[in-house]
């Protein structure tokens, strides 16, 4: 069984400082780190090449530094790894990332489809949660999104995942191959063992450009994408008001809570 | 209403001006931008003055200037999509609230495109109801496109996916909108890789600017659409210029349903297609539709980081039946395993809008902060005189959260009996 888990490096959020003068992000300094989500399909992964021996392949779309993402799940077990970067894939919306992404797929795969491709339910960075599905559109395979649990029989090529939905929960059942977006739920990440961490240094990542995917030019990058920013501004203020210390007074609180209750 | 006869792509721009300088009318300026890039500057064009003479997009190193040209997107080109579609998300027969407020906002872009455009509703499922279709028509739709066939029904991506597709190629709709629930924000992102479109999701605002593009046919309209970006500290509007339709997800409690709709007389068209099978099935289904969901409360009261235990979540919950409303948290309190996550407000919860927000230890991380931002009325109790909650609190009471909990649950008790 071939599994792709797609991984994503985002800014730590909590590295990110605000600039209290002009209100803007600090990016400078920022940490790097796998987007969390992904880390929980790439533990679903593992613990599938644990219990059934599957090949495990991550793939992450980004610049050279996307690298160290992919070390670190070759450290925590990940079989192969594979860079998807270039110039001309700069600028890519979520459409022209997902064709882009399902081209690498097939080619870390030899060209043929793999039985299982995993994503974080979003990536923390965009908040879209659109790459996923746009993945499972171009390589033509069933959709389930927001994976709590997944059972997988591999020899009958099987599947049953319990999915979260905003009126319950579902299990449902099908045949791979698959796309599936994952939840925290899903799995706790291991650490990377020492051995792990050691070879995953020296190991060689691929780095798949725009020719060895065999890419559409017009399908790729800024020219692949149909959604354009036009303007970026700051988000309208809702400036605080009053701020009291709390002296023990707590009918005064009490009105507060009430007149806001009552209008 | 001013023509867009050129696209600047604020992620690419970095403000150097080289437009400015090579544009021979005067059309371009640089504007102030705080933290769009380095030198938080970005081009702007005055559509009154701009003749589309494509000098600027040759100017700029950056390739961040482009023409709009109608047609480019595939052999048929934009023309001939029109009308404002809402997709009508339904499970079990009770169609999803953020619909009716989708189709609140679209009577505004119904109004704003004028020319004829209609609000349409697009229903899947098996075994419609006229209740159903007639709910959507007294919520204003001119048009419901019924879809009623056994493989739908329940939620499975690929056939809701094949028959939205197909309704899209056969009807050609200018605008596509959808809840960004977890059915919406998944099969719309297919539906928009088929039809090979844009897709912007969990916007904030929509509005329709129009524009007639010499290079265009005939009028077309663009669709602003506004969505927080980077935690949602910057906010950016983005278009889908040369692709029809133009898609976009907003999240529940976002738009305000309309009151006071005179509706009532949509065309219900059942529309037959020939949709591919599902390839996974539901084995077992555990609904749980009255589970508390806090985007729909009008009172919340939530903890985070500082009530420091599970124990003082169960406080929270007697505050909160006092004030007749929920519990709600933040993302650390969750992460700590003192509340299960579907109660979680922000970037990664839920975006919420009650009367009231009344929060408890909660810092106020920008995630959590836009998830709070609908809320008419927030009151922030913290230890920290300079956490960044107090920002936007209403009302700010520095102290310490455990502290005063009891007191005030003990304080509205006593005005109860």
């Amino acid at each position: 069984m071939i599994i792709v888990v797609c991984i994503k490096q985002v800014p730590d959020s909590t590295s990110v400082r605000i600039n209290p003068e002009t209100n803007t992000l600090m990016r400078e300094g920022a940490e790097s780190m796998v987007n969390p989500f992904d880390e929980y399909a790439l533990e679903l992964a593992l613990a599938l090449k644990d219990s059934d021996g599957a090949h495990v392949t991550v793939v992450s779309m980004g610049p050279p530094q996307a690298t160290a993402v992919l070390r670190e799940a070759l450290a925590r077990g990940a079989d192969e790894a594979f860079l998807v970067s270039s110039r001309a894939f700069g600028g890519a919306d979520t459409l022209a990332t997902s064709y882009t992404l399902s081209q690498a797929i097939l080619k870390a795969c030899g060209g043929t489809k793999p039985d299982l491709v995993l994503f974080g339910k979003q990536a923390v960075d965009g908040d879209t949660a659109q790459v996923g599905p746009g993945v499972s559109e171009f390589l033509d395979m069933p959709l389930v999104t927001y994976v709590r649990e997944l059972r997988v029989d591999s020899e009958a090529k099987a599947f049953s995942a319990t999915t979260v939905m905003d009126d319950g929960e579902y299990v449902v059942e099908g045949a791979l191959p698959a796309v599936m977006t994952v939840l925290k739920e899903a799995a706790a990440p291991r650490f990377a063992p020492l051995a792990g961490a050691m070879s995953a240094a020296k190991a060689k990542i691929a780095v798949l450009d725009e020719k060895a995917i065999a890419a559409d030019p017009a399908r790729i990058g800024l020219q692949g994408s149909p959604t354009k920013v036009v303007a970026i501004f700051p988000p309208p203020s809702r400036g605080g008001g009053r701020k009291m210390e709390w002296n023990g007074d707590a009918a005064s609180i009490a009105a507060i809570v009430k007149e806001a209750i009552d209008g | 209403m001013a023509d867009v006869p050129i696209l600047i792509d604020a992620g690419r721009c970095v403000g150097c001006g080289k437009c400015v300088k090579g544009c021979g009318f005067g059309a371009l300026k640089l504007v102030e931008a705080p933290g769009a890039n380095r030198s938080g500057k970005i081009a702007e064009v005055d559509p009154s003055a701009c003749k589309a003479c494509s000098a600027c997009v040759a100017a700029c190193p950056f390739n961040a200037i482009s023409e709009i040209k109608a047609g480019i997107c595939g052999t048929e080109g934009i023309e001939g999509y029109r009308d404002v579609w809402v997709f009508a998300e339904q499970s079990g027969g009770k169609i999803a609230e953020v619909s009716f407020e989708l189709l609140g906002k679209g009577l505004e872009l119904k109004s704003q495109r004028g020319d004829g455009c209609r609000l349409c509703a697009v229903l899947l499922g098996s075994g419609i109801t006229s209740e159903m279709t007639a709910a959507l028509s007294s919520a204003g739709a001119d048009v419901v496109y019924a879809v009623d066939d056994p493989k739908l029904a329940d939620y499975e991506a690929g056939v809701y996916v094949d028959a939205v597709s197909k309704l899209i190629i056969r009807h050609k709709p200018e605008v596509l909108l959808a809840g960004a629930t977890a059915i919406g924000r998944a099969f719309f992102a297919r539906v928009a890789a088929r039809v090979r479109t844009g897709l912007t999701a969990d916007c904030t605002e929509l509005k329709v600017v129009e524009t007639t593009n010499k290079d265009a046919c005939a009028a077309q309209m663009l669709l602003h659409q506004t969505r927080p970006a980077f935690g949602g500290n910057i906010m950016a509007t983005i278009m889908t210029p040369n692709h029809r339709p133009q898609m976009a997800t907003v999240r529940p409690k976002v738009f305000k349903k309309k009151v006071g709709v005179v509706g009532g007389r949509a065309e219900v068209v059942r529309e037959v297609l020939d949709l591919v099978s599902p390839r996974t099935r539901i084995a077992n289904a555990n609904r749980n539709p009255d589970a508390v969901d806090i985007a729909a409360a009008e009172v919340l009261v939530a903890g985070g980081r500082g009530l420091k235990s599970a124990a003082a979540f169960a406080q929270l919950e007697e505050l909160a039946k006092l004030l007749g409303g929920e519990v709600a948290a933040s993302r650390a309190a969750v992460d700590a395993g003192w509340i299960p996550q579907c109660r979680q407000v922000g970037q990664t919860g839920k975006a919420v809008a009650p009367k009231l927000y009344l929060c408890f230890g909660i810092s106020g991380a920008i995630q959590h902060l836009e998830g709070i931002r609908g809320a008419d009325r927030i009151i922030a109790v913290n230890s920290d005189p300079d956490a960044p909650i107090f920002g936007m609190a209403d009302v700010g009471i520095v102290g310490d959260a455990l502290a005063i909990i009891p007191a005030l649950t003990a304080e509205l008790k006593k005005g109860r009996g």
